[in-house]
């Protein structure tokens, strides 16, 4: 292990504030990487302290992913910044089948932020990155001027390894495919919306963010040829579904009556105006898998405690038209269209 | 235009205002353009305000109303537009 | 939840469609149109078209506060964000809304005016109490529905003492709306709107009493059913409406007696009538100028009008010449009859006032049913055709 370096003083995590000098690359800058993120995140290869991390990956195809964090508020019911972050990208890298084993983490901080928020933040990602069996093995830190910033915006990247025998894709759905989910939609944009200014109201309704490794991986064990996997975050399963439809060039019947939605999630999205559907998720799973192995798919998903309301949702058709439609519990047939931006509340 | 939802009124807190429950969700809501309020009672809320008041006989009269079933009636009349 | 739920039940759906379609006597039309901007939404968003018989017919209205909106108004709002730098707090439904040269509040905010969105009014209210030294201008829009809650809160101001706080008022009447629908000469002369009856709004409706809409019942000898917002509410009000004419009737019957009475609420009435006072005249985008149809902010309350606190000039602008929004507002034409329909006017880039709110006939039409376009290009029978 390295010598530790010795600073004239502690930093000061209860009271202290980021400052410019922290991004400077100077003795102030290694005191913070050094009692802050090392110490949190340890591990060997970020204690060599180089500008770069070197590791063997086990044999099979590389994936890469990566994902800025820029979420306000910082904190939330449910996670914060920085668990969000890690769970992003393992999920992310999870999402083709691989194996997620690396991650790199780079932060813009805003000169003021307290030390205090950061050392929480930075704790969180520790401990989501050991859940999730991954290391932080390289990072960066910047700090930007006071007002130029929201506080902290993080970037990670992750590095993984798919299994041989698994191959996933947008390209590999197929019409005929079932189309599961892995749990209730909504809960991430209904507890970040609790929070927004202007529209408060009182739920227990906590981000669903969580990294879905395990769960991809006790999927693949019954199912190796699942076709497609992928995380509805923003946007929502309705985004998920269309882009999926238009890059594979189908269409979609999904049913209202299965989508697994919690009461509350139900009723705060009613008196906003807002569709379940188009409202992010952050720790569930879409999945494309050959109708004959469907129901397997799902026992192995409810079976594991990450996908206990897991749910067959609909069927990839044939369309021309790449449209998404959606049985209504109602009995009546609709689109489920690909909105432009991000749904707002409304009164109308 | 008007998105307005029934909601439960859990506790009043003075003239102008109470929270409400709404599936779960508790929001404060105005409530000074109703007369007669109680806990339990159900509103109409639109933007935080109550509008009105859901009288439950009138609600139960309503579902009786949709399932207004003359059985033999209903029979033939799904038949008819086979 | 409950009150709401009940009312989506589609065991019961499929009961009251089977009726309607036994019921419709098969040798003539029905055509109904649903004034309100929100059954426009429910109709479309519970695929409710799919469970009528071929007859029976839903024509849009106007009633969509953000649709009949003129630009030059909305203009205004933008001109009080920018030039006068307010803080101008607006319902989330007017923020994405085009203006003239493709400017709007979200696109303003975006260049630094201070843009800020609020579920309710009261939180306006909140605003302008927190920042005693700006001015906070909130952008008043809505039917009978939305504007007792603008008043109460414009008292309330006066009440405070508040310096720094108006509101821009477009509130919108329903009645006069309707009136403009059955005198336009399509209706009254032409025929070419066969307009058998009406779906009346349902939470105006809770304001404004069933009481205002006898007179249509009477004058024109159309039948009125006020209904709710759940789709079971809009099937059961249309097999109501089919019974009526069947039967040579014209009245006014209450689906929604579960919420709306005779005389409506008195103090949500009374709050108004204290308030605001009726403008001579009010243009509504699409339907042109419209008498006694908007509402303006009493004398008493000068001081919390925007329009009297600042200067704002209304410039006019002209509408696309392809666009068919007027028509279609007045359910003469349908979305498809618009040569700009789906290229290029979309929800993302809307270039009329039906495509801009998610309730407009066009946006709702675009979001929940468009997947109908191949069976009408082939079948010109399809009963949305």
């Amino acid at each position: 292990m390295s010598e530790k370096r010795r600073y004239t003083n502690t930093l000061d995590l209860r009271k202290g504030k980021v400052e410019m000098v922290h991004g400077s690359g100077g003795k102030a800058m290694a005191q913070l990487i050094d009692e802050l993120f090392l110490s949190a995140f340890s591990n060997p290869w970020l204690e060599q302290m180089n500008d770069q991390a070197c590791f063997d990956l086990p044999a099979g195809k590389v994936v890469m992913a990566t994902d800025s964090h820029v979420i306000s508020p910082l904190f939330f019911p449910g996670g914060d910044i920085g668990s969000l972050s890690v769970h992003g990208t393992v999920n992310d890298v999870a999402m083709s089948g691989a194996v997620p084993k690396y991650l790199s983490a780079g932060f813009i901080l805003e000169e003021g932020y307290p030390l205090a928020d950061l050392a929480r933040i930075v704790q969180s990602m520790a401990a989501a990155a050991e859940e999730a069996g991954v290391a932080i093995v390289t990072g960066d830190t910047k700090v930007v001027e006071r007002g130029k910033g929201d506080g902290c915006f993080i970037t990670t990247t992750g590095v993984g390894v798919v299994p041989v025998g698994v191959s996933m894709g947008s390209d590999q759905v197929r019409v005929g495919d079932k189309i599961l989910v892995s749990g209730s939609l909504g809960d991430h944009g209904v507890a970040i919306m609790s929070l927004r200014e202007n529209l408060t109201f009182e739920t227990t309704i906590e981000s669903d963010s969580q990294a879905l490794h395990d769960l991809v991986a006790a999927m693949v064990e019954v199912v190796p040829d699942i076709h497609c996997l992928r995380d509805p975050t923003r946007g929502g399963l309705s985004a998920t579904l269309n882009e999926i439809a238009q890059h594979a060039q189908v269409g979609m019947q999904i049913h209202e009556t299965e989508i697994p939605v919690k009461p509350q999630v139900k009723a705060a999205c009613e008196f906003l105006g807002l569709d379940p559907l188009f409202v992010a998720n952050e720790g569930k799973l879409v999945a494309f898998c050959p109708p004959d192995k469907a129901e397997q798919l799902l026992a192995a998903m409810r079976a594991h405690p990450k996908g206990h309301d897991a749910a067959i949702i609909g069927d990839v058709m044939e369309d021309e038209l790449q449209f998404v439609q959606m049985k209504t519990a109602f009995g009546g047939n609709r689109m489920v269209d690909w909105i432009n931006g991000e749904q707002l509340p409304r009164i109308c | 235009m008007c998105l307005a939802i029934p909601v439960r009124v859990e506790e009043i807190l003075g003239a102008e205002t109470a929270i409400a429950d709404i599936g779960g969700v508790r929001k404060e809501i105005n409530i000074a353009l109703i007369s007669d309020l109680a806990v339990g009672d159900y509103v109409i809320m639109h933007v935080g305000y109550a509008l009105n008041k859901i009288d439950p006989e009138e609600a139960e009269r309503t579902l009786a109303l949709f399932a207004e079933l003359d059985e033999l009636g209903q029979k033939e009349s799904i038949e008819a537009s086979q | 939840m409950k009150y709401v739920d009940e009312y989506r039940d589609g065991q019961l759906a499929q009961e009251i469609a089977a009726k309607i379609c036994a019921e419709a006597q098969p040798e003539r039309e029905y055509n109904f149109m649903e004034f309100c901007g929100g059954h426009t939404h429910a109709i479309f968003r519970y695929g409710i078209p799919d469970l009528l018989p071929a007859n029976v017919k839903m024509i849009h209205g106007p009633g969509c506060p953000v649709c009949v909106l003129p630009i030059p108004r909305l203009d205004a709002a933008i001109e009080l964000a920018v030039t006068h730098e307010v803080i101008l707090c607006s319902y989330g439904d007017m923020l994405r809304v085009p203006g003239s040269r493709k400017r709007s509040l979200l696109k303003a905010k975006a260049e630094g005016a201070d843009v800020r969105m609020v579920y309710s009014c009261m939180d306006a209210l909140r605003i302008a109490q927190e920042n005693p030294d700006k001015e906070v201008v909130f952008f008043a829009i809505g039917f009978e529905t939305t504007t007792p809650p603008t008043a109460l809160v414009i008292n309330q101001a006066k009440h405070l003492g508040l310096k720094n706080f108006s509101v821009y008022c477009n509130h919108v009447l329903t009645p006069a709306a309707i009136s403009n629908i059955l005198e336009s000469p399509e209706v009254r002369e032409l025929g070419i709107l066969p307009l058998d009856g009406f779906i009346g709004p349902a939470h105006v409706s809770t304001v404004i009493g069933s009481q205002p809409y006898h007179y249509f019942a009477d004058e024109y000898q159309k039948p009125v059913v006020i209904a709710g917002f759940e789709p079971l509410d809009v099937l059961q009000a249309i097999l109501m409406l089919v019974r009526q004419i069947n039967q040579g009737r014209a009245e006014v019957e209450n689906e929604f007696a579960r919420a709306v009475t005779y005389e409506g609420n008195p103090k949500a009435k009374q709050v108004v009538a204290d308030t605001f006072e009726l403008r001579r005249s009010f243009e509504w985008r699409g339907l042109g100028v419209v008498p006694y149809s908007a509402l303006k902010i009493k004398q008493a309350f000068a001081e919390f009008d925007a329009e009297q606190r600042f200067t704002v000039d209304y410039l006019s602008t002209r509408e696309n010449k392809a666009c068919e929004c007027g028509a279609i507002l007045r359910g003469v034409k349908s979305p498809r009859d618009c040569s700009l329909f789906g290229d290029p006017c979309t929800p993302e880039n809307p270039l009329g006032s039906c495509m801009v709110s998610s309730e407009g006939a066009c946006a709702a039409y675009y979001s929940y049913g468009r997947f109908q376009e191949r069976t009408f290009a082939s079948d010109k029978s399809h009963p949305a055709a």
